[in-house]
């Protein structure tokens, strides 16, 4: 749902009136910049090439599982300890804390799937200026160079990564308090430490004056951060000779290739509930996830900036401001740079631990990120069809009306969502009495015609002591408390709320405990949950979230406030795995989230408004988080916010039937946009989107299982399967799904048609809607029409379809399947398949699935078992087999069990189209198709 | 190893059903109609029905789509545009998607689409026909009783119509002579004139005064509301502060309500009581801006009697009122001393001095009466006038949290059961019912904005009942009301025909 809108004025903020009247944008003014934020702003000043810190080599320790060294700041005398891994899987691992903290500095717990393995280091040489230590035996080094400290990844002759490298290294330690409130005398406390700061500067490079503002307390606006513990920010550079590319560091409503940000903000992760986001700017929105990845023909690379408090990430490129007659003329001239980006990523607390994926090919990356933060849960198959939302779906009849809606205009629909208004007074957990009195009873009414339904939980608790989650929270003592030790308060939709302090594993677990079916009553299996407003959105607090001196524990906000919606949606999805005593996988939809919530279910991109262009960003927002592990990602069909014309809503249904996560949803104060509501010809073409969504449900579930099994994206930038073509590095209005299918949906208005990119040099691509060839390493112009949907099937591929389209996906569970075989200019083919339950776990506590790989080669079409050990049965059948690019056979026979069938066949002269009419077999079953 | 076994064998169903207790049967592939059965003879090969192909006939029903137009395939799921027959015996036959085919839910009364899912379904037929006949009955007990209301309705109608057209002549008549006899009074007067010059001066003066009075009491009823409106913090005072949230008050006109200007205005205090405020709102109540929105209709209703009818002027002009004089004219359009114009006319005149107020009086009231009655009969109410009844009239529904009003022809409202201001939902807009049923559908629109959404509106849809009644209301989109209403008035006249469910044979 549900920003922070106009309705709340009723709560009485007195500077939300301030809002009312600006509704057409974001209230920048509400959100820090850089200059506003004080560690960003004492950070940024720090200028290159002067960096303090020396290693000490001396005190190098090598053990079999990392290498520890101290760094000094020469400026203040404090010692940091760095430590470097090596880990299985080409990464590196580099942490840098202080030796000594006055208090152990928080790292980040919960999100790496368990420690990572390491591999052995070992010294290659070594002199008074630096160490050289091996990486494995591919002639891969990393050198640590002693003054001014600085590690170089190279491979042979070639420096891959450096750190540090312009010095921008800083790390704020902690130091007792200085100022009036701590009233030590300076030289005493000097005596009485080794710190000798006489001329220290900030962060550790210009004068470091504990009296400058921003150190032990800081405002902003009406919100003042007490900062009990001073200036604890870091900070180190990241240079990447040879990369001009670079993507990631999700959420941000911007291109999928990053921007430079010289002479602007740095991006911003900090998760927040922004009202009527801006798009193509560095602002944080609800989620991040701090992993950068770096791009070239050669090799791609990631970083993995492993913090969760306030995160400013600054791009530079040494290219970026050229023009291209700039770049040509390098070019002749001969006297060309070497391209080259540089990160400095800046964090207000914490330690400096970075994980650095070597690549080298994007499908290395992936699960060289995957092997840290785990893959993409595998979802119920229900949760890859349509979801109806809006805020709100009034009471029960209404939900009936809708249900029966899709009937009646005979669109497939599989879930339909109840945003806040369901609850009693926003208590989540709970039942509107009036409205939503028979929860059971409308919960089986969707059963009835196989389908779900998802409810909210939010995580801000109504403080009312007759409401049974707010008052066990309490008497366990489960809340976040503020900085005086008191539960932490603020407004959210219920009016005066506290937030479970989801951090603690006794919160989690019980919070997954409300969930059971005789806690939350009026819940049943068929209901799933949606997380909403777990940034956390604090509707008074600064910007729009939680202070950071509030308290969890040993910890402030501060510290893990990027964890909070990770956490909420963790909780959550455990509750819904427990329910079930372990045996159905859980459907959650998140709004925040960090790295790792891949694990827990599906992100939606927030509060979007209707308008083109932000149906033109849903798909640079949604790559770059399948970037990043999460695939499981959409936007709202139609837009959250404002009113889509009808051609708009079209167009949004028919990119979103080919994003991840397919929902509609629409804000309270927007008329009604069921499917039906637009007249018989715009209910057909929403239906028919909708209808192709359906077809390749199959398709869908194995590229799920595929990204579950090996953390490869299910949307994909085109580089990713074609690296070494530089004209698909900043393409981001294509995509593709899994490797096979290439989208370019219509998101102009008016469109007369579309120039789609087919990759490949010596490929071939065939329309799926009329099953024309194309060939790769074209521009390709399409005139399209308001029911054109542009997508093309790579020649090489087999894709399983299932063509009777029925009111859900579970009413198709056991319809027979359709075999698109795409041939290569070689005549070869082949693709995956993959079939369980759909909803338990059994595919992995009983190996209970059947997956199977298909091929074409030598006029033979086979299908084989790649999981000897598994066994699930199924009814399906094999209805069809149409193969693209196909000459006429003079018979086709079926060989299966040791014996053999003719089929007949039709084949289309015009397309090359040849189609076996029902072969028939189990689509379990191992066969092979003679084409003679 | 070949699927389509099954589906041969199922390919022939024997059709049973039950009708005045006779059986037959009917050989037909399952899922196809009576109506189509010469189109499926297995000793022929089939024809699709749209003529595209023809296929040998153990094609049909075997599971696998060959005719473009569905028609191969009518009882199984295969092809996407196909649709199954049920005969559904002992109630309406139908058809249905083929999508719906064993999709595990009973679409069927009969069960018959589900017949290889798994799914048991029950027939339930001969129950929903039973309820579907009393269900008819019912309706059709309620159409007749309803038709013959809805009679009596018409009956009345007319014979009210009848009544307002006649009291319509019989007020220009009598407009006439109120006319006439204020042109005899007139002439009388300049007889008078002259002998009564002193009392007329003396009314004048008296006459003056009180409409001063008036004027004063008004004033100070403004000048509290004013008050109230400033004094943004209720302490009971208006300070300098609150005062320059009034930017428009600026004396000197230069943008800007300075300190100090504010200060002048509240004549040198930093804030003042209401009893000071009184002295000080001279001074600005010419520049003062209110902050409440613009009065609603109902708002109107109260002060201006005149505003209860908008196109006032509009019927001024068409309704031929050009027999009065100018000077009528030009003091209704004048606000304050529009209900003075006849006393205008009496200031010339004291002599019978109460019969004349009597006369006169009238003469000032015939045009509203006249107009009100004239916009009565020009309402659409209906081709017989069945809905005259619902004129003036008003019903109300209350829910959990509201208490919603109609009054049709007029306006929509709704009021919180627990106190709280009332909400207008839309003012009369017009019939809006799809072209062949005009008068089902009433709309009314433009009520209280919503925020950042449109003016609030109200679709009442009407349906035949022998009450008169609002029976439900929702908010089906934001700020867009949906009201059911019954009402004799909609109700058609019961065909003679017995309206008996007919089974398929």
């Amino acid at each position: 749902m549900a920003a922070f809108t106009g309705r709340m004025g009723a709560l009485s903020l007195g500077w939300f009136a301030l809002c009312l009247g600006v509704a057409v944008a974001v209230d920048r003014g509400n959100f820090k910049t850089c200059e506003q934020s004080a560690f960003c702003k004492r950070q940024r000043a720090m200028k290159a090439g002067q960096s303090p810190y020396r290693a000490l080599l001396d005190t190098l320790e090598l053990s079999d599982s990392r290498v520890t060294l101290q760094l000094i700041n020469d400026n203040n005398k404090v010692h940091l300890l760095l430590e470097l891994y090596r880990l299985q899987g080409n990464m590196t691992r580099v942490k840098i804390n202080e030796l000594k903290p006055l208090k152990p500095r928080f790292e980040v717990p919960d999100v790496l799937i368990a420690d990572p393995p390491t591999e052995p280091l070992s010294v290659v040489s070594r002199d008074e200026n630096g160490v050289v230590l091996s990486l494995g035996d591919e002639a891969r080094r990393l050198i640590v160079s002693a003054q001014p400290f600085r590690l170089d990844i190279v491979e042979g002759p070639q420096v891959l990564l450096s750190l540090n490298s312009r010095g921008l290294l800083a790390f704020e330690h902690l130091r007792p308090r200085k100022d009036t409130q701590a009233e030590v005398p300076e030289k005493t406390e000097d005596a009485a430490t080794t710190e000798q700061p006489v001329v220290e500067k900030a962060p550790d490079g210009g004068s470091e004056d504990d009296n400058q503002p921003g150190l032990w307390e800081e405002t902003f606006k009406s919100h003042t951060d007490s900062k009990p513990n001073g200036p604890t920010s870091i900070s180190l550079d990241f240079s990447l000779p040879g990369v001009e590319h670079v993507y990631g560091i999700p959420e941000h409503a911007d291109n999928l290739k990053l921007k430079s940000t010289d002479g602007g903000d740095p991006y911003r992760l900090y998760n927040l509930d922004v009202f009527q986001y801006e798009l193509y700017n560095p602002m944080a929105l609800y989620g991040a996830v701090p992993v950068l990845l770096s791009h070239n023909a050669q090799r791609t690379m990631g970083i993995f900036w492993f913090n969760a408090a306030e995160t400013w990430v600054d791009i530079s490129s040494n290219t970026a401001g050229k023009t291209v007659f700039g770049k040509m003329l390098d070019y002749v001239q001969g006297a060309s740079e070497t391209p080259q980006t540089d990160i400095r990523w800046i964090s207000e607390s914490g330690i400096i631990d970075v994980f650095i994926m070597l690549g080298p090919k994007p499908a290395d990356v992936f699960t060289q990120y995957a092997s840290l933060t785990g893959t993409q849960s595998f979802p119920p198959l229900s949760a890859l069809a349509y979801h109806q939302c809006r805020w709100n779906y009034n009471d029960q009849e209404d939900v009936r009306a809708v249900n029966q809606g899709f009937d009646e205009h005979d669109i497939p629909c599989d879930f339909i969502w109840l945003d806040i208004e369901h609850t009693d007074g926003k208590r989540y957990f709970t039942w509107d009495p009036s409205k939503f009195p028979k929860p059971l009873e409308m919960l089986q009414d969707l059963t009835d015609k196989r389908r779900k339904m998802v409810a909210i939980v939010d995580p801000h608790i109504k403080v009312d002591s007759g409401y049974k989650i707010h008052s066990e929270l309490r008497s366990k003592n489960l809340y976040v408390k503020n900085k005086d030790g008191a539960d932490y308060e603020g407004w959210c939709w219920p009016g005066n709320a506290g937030y479970p302090d989801f951090i603690r594993p006794d919160t989690r677990a019980w919070w997954a405990s409300m969930f059971a079916y005789d806690q939350y009553e009026g819940s049943t299996e068929n209901l799933y949950t949606w997380n909403d407003m777990n940034e956390p959105s604090v509707f008074n607090g600064p910007e729009v979230t939680m202070h950071k001196d509030a308290v969890h524990g040993a910890w402030e906000h501060r510290d893990l406030h990027n964890l909070y919606g990770f956490y909420v949606q963790m909780a959550t999805a455990e509750g819904l795995i427990q329910r079930s005593e372990g045996k159905e996988r859980p459907f959650v939809l998140t709004r925040a989230f960090f790295a790792g919530s891949q694990r827990y279910g599906a992100v939606w991109t927030g509060d979007n408004a209707a308008e083109w262009d932000h149906l033109k960003i849903s798909i640079p927002m949604c790559l770059n988080l399948n970037l990043v592990g999460i695939s499981f990602c959409g936007a709202d069909v139609g837009g959250f916010f404002k009113s889509p014309s009808t051609e708009l809503l079209v167009r949004w249904y028919q990119a979103g039937a080919y994003q991840p996560f397919f929902r509609a949803h629409a804000h309270m104060d927007t008329p009604r946009r069921e499917p039906w509501l637009f007249g018989p010809e715009n209910t057909a073409l929403i239906r028919e989107a909708i209808l192709q969504r359906y077809a390749l449900l199959p398709y869908w579930y194995q590229l799920f299982y595929h990204a579950y099994l090996t953390g490869q994206p299910i949307m994909r930038p085109l580089w990713v399967e074609y690296p070494g073509d530089a004209s698909t590095f900043a393409m981001d209005d294509q995509y593709l799904l899994g490797r096979d299918l290439l989208v370019h949906p219509v998101t102009e208005e008016g469109a007369r048609g579309i120039t789609a990119y087919l990759p490949g040099q010596g490929e071939v691509w065939y329309d799926v809607h009329t099953f024309q060839k194309h060939n790769g390493a074209q521009n390709l112009y399409i005139p399209v029409t308001i029911s054109s949907i542009p997508v093309f099937q790579h020649g090489g591929s087999i894709i399983p379809k299932k063509l009777r389209i029925r009111r859900s996906s579970s009413c198709m569970e056991n319809d027979p399947y359709t075999f698109i075989v795409a041939l290569s200019p070689q005549r070869t083919a082949e693709g995956e398949l993959y079939i369980d339950d759909g909803h338990t776990f059994s595919y992995r506590t009983e190996k209970k699935f059947i997956h199977r790989r298909l091929t074409f080669a030598n006029n033979t079409l086979t299908s084989r078992n790649l999981a000897l050990d598994s066994q699930f049965s199924t009814p399906s059948w094999i209805e069809r087999v149409v193969i693209l690019g196909a000459q006429k056979p003079n018979k086709v026979t079926l060989r299966m069990d040791g014996a053999e069938s003719s089929l007949d066949f039709e084949f289309d002269t015009a397309m090359s189209v040849l189609t076996l009419r029902k072969p028939g077999m189990n689509v379990g079953a191992d066969w092979s198709i003679l084409l003679q | 190893m070949q699927h389509n076994v099954n589906w041969l064998q199922a390919l022939l169903v024997l059709s049973l059903s039950v009708t005045l207790g006779w059986t037959v049967e009917v050989q037909r592939p399952r899922g196809v109609p009576l109506t189509k059965r010469q189109f499926y003879d297995e000793a022929k090969p089939f024809t699709c029905l749209d003529g595209s192909r023809t296929i040998p006939f153990d094609r049909v029903n075997d599971d696998y789509c060959d005719c473009k137009d569905g028609s191969d395939e009518p009882g199984t799921a295969a092809c996407p545009n196909g649709s199954f027959h049920c005969t559904n015996a002992g109630y309406r036959p139908t058809f249905i998607p083929s999508s719906r085919i064993n999709d595990g839910i009973c679409d069927c009364c009969d069960g018959t689409d589900e017949y290889n899912s798994g799914a048991s379904c029950q027939n339930t037929c001969k129950e929903l026909g039973r309820k579907e006949r009393e269900a008819l009955q019912k309706l059709a007990e309620i159409t007749k009783e309803g038709f013959l209301l809805k009679q009596q309705l018409i009956e009345e109608a007319k014979k009210g119509q009848q009544e307002k057209q006649s009291r319509l002549s019989e007020l220009q008549d009598s407009r006439k002579g109120h006319e006439d006899k204020v042109e005899a009074l007139r002439t009388v007067k300049e007889t008078a004139e002259q002998p009564e010059k002193e009392a007329k001066e003396r009314h004048l003066k008296a006459w003056e005064e009180h409409k001063a009075a008036l004027r004063l009491e008004k004033e100070k009823a403004k000048m509290a509301e004013v008050f109230l409106e400033l004094d943004d913090n209720a302490d009971g005072f208006v300070d300098v502060s609150e005062l320059q949230t009034h930017q428009e008050l600026d004396p000197d006109g230069d943008g800007t309500l300075t300190d100090t200007e504010a200060q002048g205005l509240l004549g040198g205090a930093h804030k003042v009581d209401s009893t000071e405020f009184m002295n000080m709102w001279s001074n600005m109540k010419e520049k003062y801006v209110s902050e409440v929105c613009p009065p609603t209709p109902s708002s109107d209703l109260d002060k201006d009697p005149d505003s209860v009818y908008p196109e006032d002027d509009l019927d001024e002009d068409a309704a031929g009122e050009d027999d009065e004089d100018d000077d009528d004219d030009d003091d209704r359009d004048d606000d304050d001393d529009k209900v003075i114009s006849p006393l205008q006319v009496l200031e010339k005149l004291s002599v019978c001095e109460r019969e004349r107020w009597c006369l006169l009086c009238n003469a000032a009231l015939l045009p509203f009466s006249f107009r009100a009655l004239e916009k009565e009969i020009s309402f659409d109410f209906g081709p017989s006038s069945e809905f005259a009844y619902l004129y003036s009239q008003c019903y109300e529904l209350t829910t959990n949290e509201y208490i919603y009003r109609l009054c049709p022809f007029n306006r929509v409202s709704q009021k919180p059961k627990y106190g709280g201001s009332e909400t207008s939902l839309g003012s009369w807009g017009s019939w809006s019912g799809p072209e062949d049923n005009k008068y089902s559908v009433m709309k009314y629109e433009h009520g209280m904005g919503c925020w950042q959404g449109p003016n609030r509106s109200t679709t009442v849809k009407l349906t035949c009942g022998k009450e008169t009644a609002v029976v439900s209301t929702s908010e089906p989109s934001r700020c867009e009301y949906l009201m059911e209403f019954t009402t004799p008035a909609v109700c058609l006249e019961p065909p003679n025909i017995d309206t008996q469910v007919h089974d398929e044979f």
